[in-house]
């Protein structure tokens, strides 16, 4: 009986060390996971991206500036001129945190009734809100020292998301990680599929061109992309609520950009992998960090710089980034640029290195 | 000759890494024949025909398919290609019908010549009850039949065939080669590639590889009438004492067996191969019936190969 077993065992273990990628996948996903978890995140969320508007222009309401942002939870970008202008900026993503000091700071800090700082939070963030509410416990300054906090010093208003909700955060994310998740995985396996079951060698011989192959094998999936990511935003506005500020056609088309950067990624994996658990693995390997580190779960202006360089090079970051944008805070496409401009520049790469591998040949 | 040839290679040649797959291969292949491709496993069969039809680039040396240049070419050339790879290479999860269908799409067929193409292969081919059966569920046979009837669906002007008959029963073989026939006569010119000698002597020509070259290429009854060596008969009750008795005569170049009876190929240059063998068998106190027969393709597969004088001699062409 022993032998038997131990006769199954040997053969196992001989066939997995023979698997390059799989053995690469033994040592490589822990190591992945420590350095991301280890590194990346980061509950003790700082650096956040933050402005003033200082109607008030008194050295003490400089000096609470300068106080919020020696806390180390925000960095100050440069001050807006207006209230309007401050939301148009946490709107399109570039803030999380709006700081607005009235011109009549300096009477209202005398006030036990009203509030002498006004922030706001941009909701549509997991996690900011918290963060930004510690902020709640910095002390006025005075001329003579500090005042002690006081409840009601700050009145923080959470845009988009006032009920604080996590679903409302989670939902419209959501949507690129499922998409990340299957597009990647449904088209890197059903190419190598055909390359397993030797579909691929008969196709070769017939007259379809290589980017004939690879249209007709990815646009079937654009539709099933859309579809996956009509169904996430209606049950989460039936079931969670969720609120659709932004406009539907923007949405569908962010969406239609990322799908054809996740098909593109998916492609460009099926070059590499030999076989269909090859190219699950390595479509795994692409998933992990860009659930970590787009932004999805952590505050991307939280994560240390390295991290956010990495994920720079992931499309669900920029995707997570324009889906909140258009979904949550309403934000017009147009100011969503930067992020469609970096998706489109992964899909170009990646079509390119992908075209280049997927020849009509078999060596 | 060759402005007729459907395929002329010259010094033909595969490396893969340290391995010489193909080594200078020269073949000239004429039109409408069944040119046949003997050889054992990995004597470099469907490197050729891959080269053959663009799916790899030599290493050297040089092709031209119908007149086109490969693998430079090799994109005019498919649509006049036929290819049926060693391996079922449809969908399984798919029908007869939609494989048919999907084939003929690719290469282009308008909708007519779809449905009037699909239906004459499927009444050739004997597929008209299975057309509505996923491809995964058929027999051998069947697939062998679906293969070939996808195969010309666009009415390639040459066929390659890459062992085609490896998984299929000897009744599908025989109606198979049938098919061949009647492609033939049609004007296709047909490159088999195959292991089995029945097959091969069916050839109009036939060329035999062993590890990556061309040992031999001809008419099969010239290769026959032709082979190199003589070639005696020997039927003995105990046939293992008799392979011991001739194995230390050096005009043996090789003993196989079939069944009870041995065939033993003798150095052309030897003199009275029979009585040689006959006067080799009696003082070795073997009790035997020899005569000299003619030669079977086997034998001028052994002789072309490489004599192997031992237990194993020629019998390993599988």
């Amino acid at each position: 009986m022993f032998q038997r077993i131990f006769a199954v065992m040997q053969k196992e273990l001989r066939q997995l060390a023979r698997d390059r990628v799989t053995f690469g996948m033994i040592v490589g996903i822990p190591l992945m996971q420590i350095l991301l978890f280890g590194y990346a995140i980061n509950f003790d969320v700082r650096g956040l991206k933050a402005a003033v508007v200082d109607e008030a222009g008194t050295s003490l309401s400089r000096a609470l500036a300068a106080d919020l942002e020696a806390t180390g939870v925000i960095e100050l970008q440069a001050p807006s001129p207006s209230v309007a202008d401050l939301r148009r900026r946490i709107d399109s993503g570039e803030l999380s945190v709006g700081i607005v000091i009235p011109a009549d700071f300096e009477r209202r800090r005398l006030d036990p009734e009203r509030a002498a700082v006004q922030l706001l939070v941009d909701g549509s963030e997991p996690m900011v809100d918290g963060v930004a509410r510690s902020l709640a416990s910095v002390p006025l300054p005075a001329r003579d020292g500090a005042y002690p906090p006081r409840t009601g010093f700050y009145s923080i208003y959470t845009e988009f998301n006032p009920e604080r909700r996590t679903a409302v955060q989670i939902v419209p994310a959501l949507i690129g990680v499922i998409l990340n998740m299957t597009m990647v995985i449904f088209t890197a396996a059903a190419i190598v599929r055909e390359r397993e079951r030797g579909n691929l060698e008969l196709l070769i011989t017939t007259p379809i061109r290589s980017w004939e192959l690879m249209a007709g094998k990815l646009l079937p999936y654009v539709f099933i992309g859309l579809l996956q990511a009509t169904l996430v935003l209606v049950v989460g506005t039936l079931l969670f609520d969720v609120p659709v500020n932004g406009s539907v056609l923007e949405f569908y088309l962010a969406a239609a950009l990322f799908i054809a950067a996740t098909l593109t990624l998916g492609l460009l994996i099926s070059t590499f992998a030999q076989t269909q658990l090859q190219a699950f693995q390595m479509a795994f390997l692409t998933l992990l960090p860009s659930i970590l580190l787009s932004g999805f779960v952590f505050p991307f202006d939280g994560m240390p710089k390295p991290a956010q360089w990495l994920a720079q090079a992931l499309p669900l970051t920029h995707f997570v980034e324009m889906i909140r944008g258009i979904v949550l805070r309403g934000a017009p496409i147009t100011d969503l640029g930067t992020q469609a401009a970096k998706l489109a520049v992964f899909l170009a790469i990646a079509l390119a290195i992908a075209t280049r591998r997927f020849r009509k040949r078999l060596d | 000759m060759t402005r007729d040839a459907a395929i002329v290679a010259r010094g033909l040649t595969r490396r893969f890494g340290r391995l010489v797959a193909v080594n200078g291969v020269d073949l000239t292949i004429p039109r409408a024949r069944i040119f046949g491709f003997l050889g054992p496993n990995g004597s470099g069969k469907s490197t050729t025909i891959r080269m053959l039809c663009g799916l790899l680039e030599p290493s050297a040396g040089t092709v031209d398919v119908l007149g086109y240049r490969m693998p430079q070419q090799a994109e005019e050339l498919r649509s006049k290609l036929g290819y049926m790879t060693q391996r079922f290479s449809l969908w399984d999860d798919l029908t007869v019908r939609e494989n048919l269908e999907f084939v003929a799409r690719v290469f282009g067929l308008t909708a007519l010549e779809r449905r009037q193409r699909i239906a004459a292969r499927a009444e050739e081919y004997g597929l008209g009850p299975i057309l509505g059966q996923r491809a995964g569920t058929l027999s051998g046979g069947q697939r062998q039949r679906l293969a070939l009837a996808s195969a010309t669906l666009h009415e390639p002007e040459l066929l390659l065939l890459d062992e085609p008959t490896s998984a299929v029963d000897p009744q599908s073989r025989r109606d198979f080669w049938e098919s061949l026939f009647a492609l033939v006569h049609r004007g296709i010119t047909i490159l088999v590639s195959t292991h089995y000698m029945d097959e091969a002597e069916r050839c109009h020509r036939l060329a035999i590889l062993a590890e990556g070259r061309l040992v031999a290429e001809g008419v099969p009854q010239d290769l026959m009438r032709d082979i190199p060596a003589a070639v005696v008969e020997v039927e003995a009750a105990d046939t293992a004492a008799a392979r011991i008795a001739l194995a230390g005569d050096p005009a043996v170049l090789s003993v196989a067996q079939l069944g009870v009876r041995l065939h033993v190929l003798i150095d052309p240059a030897a003199e009275s191969p029979e009585a040689r063998v006959r006067e080799r068998l009696r003082s070795a106190g073997v009790e035997a019936r020899v005569e000299s027969v003619g030669a079977s393709l086997e034998d001028v597969f052994v002789a072309a190969t490489g004599f192997r004088n031992g237990p194993e001699a020629g019998r390993e062409v599988a």
